[in-house]
Formats: C-alpha cells, structure tokens, sequence
C-alpha cells in the first residue's frame, strides 16, 4: 500500500448551493435529486422518507442524505454488475433536509430487487451533516420483507435489539407505497451504522 | 462474479464521529454516532456506485470564475486548482466526478443561511464541478476564499477552504473533504482541521506551485486526493 486515504472534512452547513442546487433554488443543475426514479421507470414505485434525529432528538435541518439502490430486478446501474442495468435507472438519489417544513428527505423511487442469493431488498445510504465529521454508512431494509429480512447475512450481523433501526415501517400516506426511515445519530435507538 | 473489495476506511486518517476535546468540533458532540461501526462484508451494494461521465459537467462547470458573473469579473484572487486522484495502491482514478463549493473572496458564502455580514459578490457563485481525466487528473479554475468567522467558540474564524466531494469507483470510495492553503495562520487553531489525526492533517493542505500558476492570470496550487483502494484478495461470491 503506497498512499495514506485523504481525510474526510464535514460537508458543513453550505453544501447546498454546490450538491443540492436544484433542490434549494440556486442557478446550477444538480447531479441528482430526489426523483430516483421517473414515471416510467419498471418496478414497484415507493417513496421514502424520514428524518435526522441528533442526541436530543431534534431535527437536523442541514444534513444530507444519498442513497444508492438496485432496480427492480437487483441491478445496479455499475460496470462491475455482470448482468447489465436497467437503462435509465442510475439508483442515486441526493437529498438535503433543509427545504422540508419538516426537515424530512423523501426520495420516489421503485422497491430494489434481491440483488445476491440469501439478500434482503435493502438500499445503501450514507449521511452527510454539519457536526459529523466523517460520513456514515446505514441501510434501508423494508417491514413488509419480514422472511427475506430473517435471512439477510448482513441484518444478521446486527445485534438483534437493533435490527429494528434499520427497517423502514410501511406508511401509505401518500396514495404510493411510502416507507418511513427516521435516522437517529445517537441516543437509545441510535441507527446501525456500519463500517462498510 | 469475483471482485475485489475496498481496503475499510483508515480511522488513522479521518476524524472520528464526535470530537473528544473540551475545545473541539462542538456540534459533533449531539451528531456524531456514539456505538461501535458494525463490519460488514462488502457486497456489490457498496462495491459499485453511481456512474457519471464527462457529459455531466458543463462548459463553464469547472471555471468558478466565469459560471457565476453577472455584470463582470468577480473580485479576488484568481487561483488554479489541480491534482490527481489516486487510490491507495497508486492507481489513477479516471472519470471522478469531483463538485467543489466555497465562500467568495471576502469569506462569504451564497448559501441563504450564511449570515456573516461580508459582502456578496454579484459575479461570483461558489459551486462548480471537474471530473478526472484518464490519469486521475482534474482542474478548475476559482478566486482564493476568504477565511470567515463561526459560531464554535468566541473568535472562532475558519481558515480558507475549498470544499470538496468526490465518488470514486464504488459507495465504499465517497469522500467528502476540504482543501486549505499552505502557510494559513487559522489553521492550527481550526477545531475541524485539528479533528484529523495529526500525522494526517498535511494531507489536506494544497501546495502553491509556480509551475501551475498562469502568468498574468491565475496562482497555482496542487492538491492530490488518494481515495480507498482495492485489497489484494478477491472476494468470491
């Protein structure tokens, strides 16, 4: 090994106008956003959507959440998946928390399928915010994928009485399928975050 | 399908999660999770990552001083920024997208919630993006950042900074950073530079380099970023 890995900084609180432009009204296009998907895209169309919770339990109104998922049929839109993607679909979604009266993030996007023999449908996602100094990796699970979840190697992993933090709970408030996922940075029910 | 999974993330390099000082980063004390990272075995969900191709970055994208001007050039220092992204092994990372933002040259950021009371420069944005060449290479073009005062403890002022955001090849390789300026007084007193263990703090700290600097036109400065590399077992699944 050669080189040392570059330090992470924080994003602070002024990454918006560079990494979330459109989605806070500045005058530049952004690379993505959180319309995952579009209205043709194959596949269940799900929305999710949640929180940032710090120590207190209030809201973190200036963070930012990405997430990176399959398709429908376990895809990654990647070169090193050997079964091709789902053209159209990249599976990136960026969304800050500041725009929301609620400081929630809400991407629509479609369920991802199984994408390894023995996976739980899940999607990766990392959080970014003022007062985090490096960024933290967690995962969507899906409360309606109970037997897929019993048996996922990674889920497995996690001490039973924190698996719950990592599953979405299934609300419908929105006329589409819609998945709730609160991230709490710390506390009692401090989300699994994992050490990818 | 046989690849080979990311070297994990070297915690001798990075900040931790909450600052452990009595004078530290404040606000990580309440963000910062406080329970052990759980491993986990890499899987092609971190193993691959999003995609962006030279498309994605516009003409004036990586030209921070033209892509916000409005009625002429905005004030400041010109400055050329480049350097190459590299992994830990050496390897060049082509076609990274790289998305800079930063304050203009009185130390003032565009942002709606910024409320230091330097003046906005109407022909001067902040926010841009390059991508690596097949060499790792990147450039942009910008005016030097002013340094401005927060809100961390009395007389809290950042050192200059361009921030900066990179993907790499995978989920696994994202990196979220900040490049400061050699010789910068503030940064020995900058509770979010002196969050990095010490041995690593250089790392973030671009040289001037008369080489790059543009005559008539721009200083230059080299920053190189070295993103996590590939182990050397290939993991079979």
């Amino acid at each position: 090994m050669a080189l040392k890995q570059t330090p992470s900084q924080t994003v602070g609180p002024f990454f918006a106008y560079g990494l979330t432009p459109e989605q806070y009204g500045y005058d530049l296009t952004s690379v993505a956003d959180g319309a995952v998907r579009d209205d043709d895209t194959a596949g269940t169309h799900i929305r999710i959507e949640g929180r940032v919770l710090d120590g207190r339990g209030d809201v973190v109104s200036d963070a930012m959440i990405e997430i990176w998922q399959a398709d429908a049929q376990g895809r990654y839109a990647h070169p090193d998946d050997p079964r091709g993607s789902n053209a159209g679909f990249t599976g990136f979604g960026r969304q800050g928390t500041g725009t929301d009266l609620q400081s929630r993030f809400r991407f629509d996007t479609v369920k991802p399928g199984v994408t390894e023999d023995g996976s739980a449908p899940h999607v990766s996602l990392i959080v970014f915010a003022r007062g985090l100094p490096s960024h933290a990796y967690t995962r969507i699970y899906f409360a309606d994928e109970a037997a897929a979840n019993a048996t996922d190697p990674v889920l497995s992993q996690v001490p039973a009485e924190r698996r719950e933090t990592l599953i979405a709970q299934r609300t419908d408030t929105s006329g589409v399928p819609t998945y709730r996922f609160d991230i709490h940075l710390q506390g009692d029910n401090e989300t699994v975050f994992f050490d990818v | 399908m046989t690849s080979t999974p990311f070297r994990p993330r070297d915690w001798s390099s990075h900040p931790s999660f909450v600052d452990p000082r009595a004078d530290g980063y404040r606000s990580s004390a309440l963000r910062g999770p406080t329970k052990p990272l759980i491993p986990i075995r890499q899987s092609l969900s971190e193993l691959t990552g999003p995609v962006y191709g030279h498309d994605s970055v516009g003409e004036l994208d990586g030209d921070l001083t033209r892509n916000g001007r409005r009625n002429g050039e905005p004030l400041g220092e010109r400055i050329v920024v480049t350097g190459r992204v590299l992994d830990e092994n050496g390897r060049p990372q082509p076609n990274t997208l790289i998305e800079i933002w930063q304050a203009n040259a009185a130390g003032r950021y565009l942002h709606k919630v910024d409320q230091h009371d330097a003046p906005i420069d109407p022909n001067f944005f902040g926010g841009g993006r390059c991508i690596t060449d097949s060499e790792g290479r990147y450039r942009f073009y910008s005016i030097k950042p002013g340094a401005y005062p927060w809100g961390n403890h009395p007389n809290a002022w950042r050192p200059n900074h361009i921030h900066f955001s990179l993907f790499g090849p995978a989920f696994a390789t994202r990196l979220v950073t900040q490049m400061y300026f050699p010789g910068d007084p503030l940064l020995a007193l900058d509770p979010i530079f002196t969050g990095i263990p010490e041995a690593a703090r250089d790392r973030l700290v671009a040289d001037f380099s008369i080489d790059v600097t543009e005559q008539d036109f721009a200083l230059g400065y080299v920053f190189d970023i070295v993103l996590r590399g590939r182990g050397t077992t290939p993991m079979e699944d």
